[in-house]
């Protein structure tokens, strides 16, 4: 069971979080404007990393509030969680979208 | 003597604390200080289960967790126990066990006729018996198998005990309190942390505490007993003994298991849990969880009195048992030495000789053997065994040099049990559990931790360092969470401490024996041999996940620690790789069976699962009321008067609403309160419909769709306020579209100003329908024009109902005149009864869900989850009408330009009316263009035969073209009735389809879903 720190109330339980989705997928300002291959990409097609992986986690037990993990699809490690609307990078040596 | 096979002093037990226990009813004794296993040795019980397949006789082959045979029932009744290992249960005054899998008795088992229907039985038997008709599976195949198979039996009555959950932090976790993990606690209770510490054994020790060794120049006994001391004396270290490790998770977290009182003990006073879950959380992680030793593939080895050499030292030493008067000692290294001498001097037992496969011993140990009288058999092995409950003596020959052949004659040599050691493997579950990788260990011969995980640390015999100074020297590094000193695997130290001899595999097996050879076996638990491996890679099965299937071996309540490497070795050789590269097989939690009440804890019975009551709860339970489960919530399903069943309750019901007035409580419908200077806005997006056009007063209905257009749930949104709206979901979706409305304000639209929350349980809803609720809500309600010309369809006005201020809302699920009365929840009961005083003479009668549903589907309204899955438009459900194209965006709009969404052969809602006017379809049944009756369509056809299966001229499977959705006797329509959703389904009004059932296929002709008052003239009452 993963321990989380939740960037509002710090370290807990994974049961106390709901797993959202990949995180940093912006609905696109003007759909009309999408081609279907665009518009599926959007709604149907995530990354799947093997690696490190940005995600978007609730803390439903807890604050209710929606925040970004960076976790390691591989070990299960995270480095780091974040506030929406920011994007730190990774630390120095890790890969952004999880090639290794 | 009554234990004729205890020594007269020694051991680790109290002997002024005689226990009484029975095994198969008979009366035996024992000590404070045995365990179960201990005790049937020391009474002479060799005989204690049958095997699962073949129901050989078999004895105790180990004297811990690993333990395959000795699986027991204890206690009766309400305390019965299945399953639980001999080895592992403590003795208690008046335990009662018993033998498994036995018919008529142990001794007698009618089962054991499997031995001489082995040819019919090998490995793959449950593949190949799948493959064969299904008339020999259903009649003959099955119920031998479930009758000749399997363990104990499951209890029949609730389980008396008590179990809980504890959850605990600490700095450092260590698994195992032997040499290395006591070292680990030391060091780390010194540096001030925080210490958790677990282990199997009611005695910290480990092999500590049957082993001989020196620490610090003192017997290592006295180290064990000052660490003891010490640790006890800490107070930020937490002893748990008894406690099995079963999982190792992500970032520190383990699950423990702690036995707390025996099996089938009744639990005196208050008792206090049988079993307690421990979750801890530690900063670091120190695996100390030892080696397995390995037993020797040679025929019947499984013979009662055929014992791990290791466990028979442990019962000599701890338990003053000695399992046999003649034993006979069969090594491939130097550790079952230790064993031999330890019999030999206690004077008890004459060691038969010690039988090394090795061609040049370790020349101390056979100075030592020479000096005690132990003759020792070089390169020899044991090639079979005499005696079918007792060993009664071994068949020895000599082993050719390269190991792969016997020669010369075969000697018998009398004893009456064999100590078997095949060399040691890394208990290294828990570090495979968080994804550490295993490797092949030439020089060990063993299966070692390589990549290290951050955060867990491996100290002694789990990391194949098995001298005993090295072994603490790791433990020590592990608790300071320094590095291991630098040192090869196998350590500095000689003598009794290394298993780093070649091993023998399988003992190879005389010219003239192999084609009628004896079952040498590698799985005892699951009776697969030697012979069953070598089948399954001549059969295809040679990665190690299909052999395991194949031929069952690793499965069981042992899960292979005894016999899984043998195995993998043996297909190794069978396949011609390398034991490294034919790999091992998945280690997964439980590390040991968990009790299902230790998961469970507190949570049973009343505190499984929350239940959600309406404010109501108590007027319906006290009318009668039969409730529905929907979600936690407890729903009126329908209020049965004396003498009715469902069918007339609810048609009743229903009658009520069309011609007079019902009650329902809607209150657990979801409520939530939208606010804010852009909420209207906000809900243009999450709607198909347009509600920021809603008028101050007016309700609007709306579904609510993903990205992908479908919908995924309704209601209807209220306008109170030009800042203010109130949402209401399903009963199942309130909190699924609170999730989802704060998803899309906190990630998508933060600038929006606009609050979400639920009032679900704050508000009550009492819905009151039918011709005649006009004229109730007019003599009980204040300050409301109730006129149909001034309170219009789909209005909100705020008023007195029977004193109490309240929103009515004019909404019909029912297709009849009615109103939703929504209040606060504490206020709902005097309301409620009031109405039902005020309409007795109207014929106010309350309803259920099923009548509510029954009303709605007359209608054609659907219910989310019913009439939808997920993969429903707003237009395939008729419901095109609620989606606002003209706005420029909201959520699963552009899904409604893509081809998949405007496909013209899209399930579409569409009403069924069956031609036999008194069946009522079942709910999923499916929808097809030709009248196949399902009787007609063979059950099963081999694949391999190709080509499409005909009935009638039709290939078979038939399309399907739908299915029933909603299914209804209606009082109303005197007629059976059901919803579906149909291909093309609005474009085939008028059309016949077929729903095959089990015994007959019905004719339904399409209509359109509204079958009840379709000019909706019933509305304004």
């Amino acid at each position: 069971m993963l321990l989380i720190r939740c960037p509002h109330c710090g370290p807990r339980p994974e049961t106390d979080f709901r797993y959202g989705h990949e995180a940093h997928i912006a609905r696109p300002e003007a759909p009309d404007q999408l081609d279907d291959a665009a518009w599926a990409d959007f709604v149907f097609l995530r990354s799947n990393p093997r690696g490190w992986h940005r995600e978007r986690w609730m803390h439903a037990a807890g604050c209710r509030r929606w925040f970004n993990v960076v976790r390691s699809t591989v070990t299960h490690e995270i480095i780091m969680t974040y506030r929406p609307g920011e994007r730190p990078a990774l630390p120095d040596g890790l890969d952004e979208g999880g090639k290794r | 003597m009554s234990e004729p096979f205890r020594l007269p002093d020694g051991g680790r037990i109290d002997r002024s604390r005689r226990l009484a226990f029975t095994f198969d009813g008979r009366g035996y004794s024992g000590f404070a200080g045995d365990t179960l296993a201990s005790a049937l040795l020391a009474n002479g019980v060799r005989l204690v289960a049958r095997s699962m397949k073949y129901h050989r006789p078999r004895g105790i082959m180990t004297a811990g967790v690993e333990e395959p045979n000795a699986l027991l029932t204890i206690g009766d009744g309400e305390l019965a126990t299945p399953n639980m290992k001999a080895t592992e249960v403590a003795l208690y005054d008046g335990l009662a066990a018993r033998s498994q899998n036995v018919w008529p008795t142990l001794a007698y088992d009618a089962g054991a006729v499997n031995q001489w229907l082995a040819p019919l039985l090998p490995a793959g038997f449950y593949y190949k018996t799948f493959m064969a008709s299904q008339g020999f599976w259903q009649h003959l195949a099955e119920p031998f198998i479930r009758r000749a198979a399997g363990f104990g039996q499951a209890p029949g009555r609730a389980d008396a005990d008590s179990y809980d959950h504890r959850h605990v932090h600490a700095d450092v976790a260590i698994v195992g309190g032997g040499p290395a993990g006591l070292a680990a606690a030391l060091v780390a209770a010194r540096a001030g942390l925080r210490v958790v510490l677990a282990d199997m054994g009611s005695g910290l020790g480990g092999s500590l505490l049957y082993r001989d060794g020196e620490i610090d120049g003192r017997p290592a006994r006295q180290w064990l007993e000052a660490a003891c001391q010490e640790l006890e004396a800490s107070p930020a270290v937490r002893l748990l003994r008894r406690t099995v490790v079963t999982g190792h998770y992500d970032q520190g977290y383990l699950v423990a298991v702690e036995r707390r009182r025996e099996p089938g003990l009744r639990a005196s006073g208050r008792g206090g849990p049988a079993e307690r879950v421990w979750h801890v959380r530690a900063s670091r992680v120190v695996l100390a969880t030892g080696a397995h030793e390995r037993p020797l593939v040679f025929p019947d080895n499984d013979r009662p009195g055929v014992m791990l050499a290791g466990a028979a030292l442990s019962y000599l030493r701890q338990h003053a048992v000695a399992v046999g008067r003649a034993p006979l000692v069969f090594t491939q290294n130097d550790t079952a030495y230790e064993t031999a001498f330890a019999l030999a001097r206690s004077g008890w037992s004459r060691v038969a000789a010690i039988v090394d496969t090795r061609t040049e011993p370790t020349p101390h140990l056979l100075a030592e053997a020479e000096g005690l009288g132990i003759r020792v058999e070089r390169a020899a092995v044991v090639v079979g065994v005499k005696g079918r409950a007792g060993v009664q003596s071994a068949e020895i020959m000599t082993l050719a040099p390269d190991g792969g052949a016997v020669r010369g004659e075969a000697r018998a040599v009398d004893c009456d049990s064999i100590l078997v050691s095949g060399g040691w493997s890394p208990a290294a579950h828990l570090f495979a559990h968080v994804g550490g990788k295993l490797v092949w260990d030439e020089a060990a011969h063993c299966f070692r931790p390589e990549r290290p995980v951050t955060g867990v640390a491996l100290a002694g015999a789990v990391n194949a360092t098995f001298a005993l100074a090295d072994v603490l020297a790791e433990g020590r590094a592990a608790g300071a969470g320094t590095n291991a000193p630098a040192g090869a695997p196998g350590g500095a130290q000689g003598g009794a401490s290394g298993p780093s001899a070649a091993p023998l595999w399988q003992v190879p097996l005389p010219r003239s024996r192999t084609k009628k050879a004896r079952k040498a076996f590698v799985d005892l638990q699951n009776d697969t041999t030697a012979g069953d491996i070598q089948l399954a890679a001549r059969e295809g099965y040679a990665a190690v996940e299909h052999m395991k299937r194949y031929t069952l071996t690793g499965f069981g309540t042992d899960q292979g620690k005894l016999g899984n490497v043998n195995g993998l070795a043996i297909l190794a050789a069978a396949t011609g790789r390398s034991i490294g590269a034919t790999g091992h097989t998945t280690f997964r939690p439980p590390y040991v069976p968990v009790s299902f009440g230790a998961l469970a804890g507190v949570e049973r019975g009343d505190l499984l699962d929350p239940v959600r009551r309406t404010p109501l709860h108590a007027w319906h339970r006290a009318h009668g009321a039969v409730f529905e489960d929907v979600g936690q919530w407890k729903r009126p399903w329908y209020y049965p008067k004396s003498g009715e069943d469902m069918h007339a309750a609810v048609a009743r019901e229903c009658a009520a609403v069309r011609t007079a007035v019902g009650l329902l409580d809607a209150s657990t419908l979801g409520k939530i309160d939208v606010r804010g200077p852009d909420a209207g806005r906000f809900l243009d997006m999450i709607y198909t419909g347009r509600m920021s056009n809603l008028g101050v007063g007016r309700v609007r209905y709306g579904v609510m769709c993903k990205e992908d257009g479908m919908v995924f749930d309704d209601g209807t949104v209220t306008r109170l306020a030009e800042d203010r709206f109130l949402v209401t979901t399903t009963t199942g979706g309130a909190a699924r579209v609170l999730d989802w409305l704060e998803e899309y304000l906190q990630t998508e639209w933060p600038s929006l100003r606009v609050y979400a929350n639920s009032l679900t349980e704050q508000l009550a809803t009492i819905a009151v329908a039918g011709p005649k609720s006009r004229e109730l809500l007019a003599r009980v309600s204040r300050g409301v024009d109730l006129a149909a010309e001034t309170f219009g369809f789909m209005t909100c006005r705020e008023g007195e109902v029977a004193g109490v201020g309240a929103r009515l809302m004019r909404i019909s699920f029912s297709g009849e005149l009615g109103f939703e009365i929504v209040l606060p929840a504490g206020s709902a009961m005097a309301v409620w009864e009031a109405l039902m005083t005020a309409g007795k003479d109207l014929g106010i009668t309350p309803y259920g869900t099923e009548a509510m549903h029954l009303l709605r589907a007359e209608k054609g309204y659907i219910i989310v989850g019913q009439e939808t899955d997920g993969t429903q438009t707003p237009f395939d459900l008729g419901l095109g009408w609620l989606v606002a194209m003209a706005k420029p965006d909201f959520i699963g709009k552009r899904s409604y330009a893509r081809d998949d969404t405007r496909r013209e052969d899209r399930k579409q809602l569409v009403g069924l009316l069956p031609d036999d006017a008194t069946l009522v379809l079942p709910e999923g049944a499916q929808l097809v263009e030709t009248p196949v009756k399902l009787a007609d369509v063979p059950r099963f056809r081999p694949p391999d035969t190709g080509g499409p299966i005909y009935v009638d001229g039709e290939p078979v499977p038939v399309p399907m073209l739908g299915h029933v959705t909603s299914s209804y006797a209606s009082a109303a329509l005197g007629r059976s009735f059901a919803l579906a959703l149909v291909k093309g389904g609005r474009q085939r009004h008028g059309q016949t389809l077929y729903a095959p059932l089990e015994t007959r296929t019905v004719a339904c002709r399409i209509v359109d879903p509204v079958l009840y008052d379709p000019e909706g003239k019933r509305r304004d009452g």
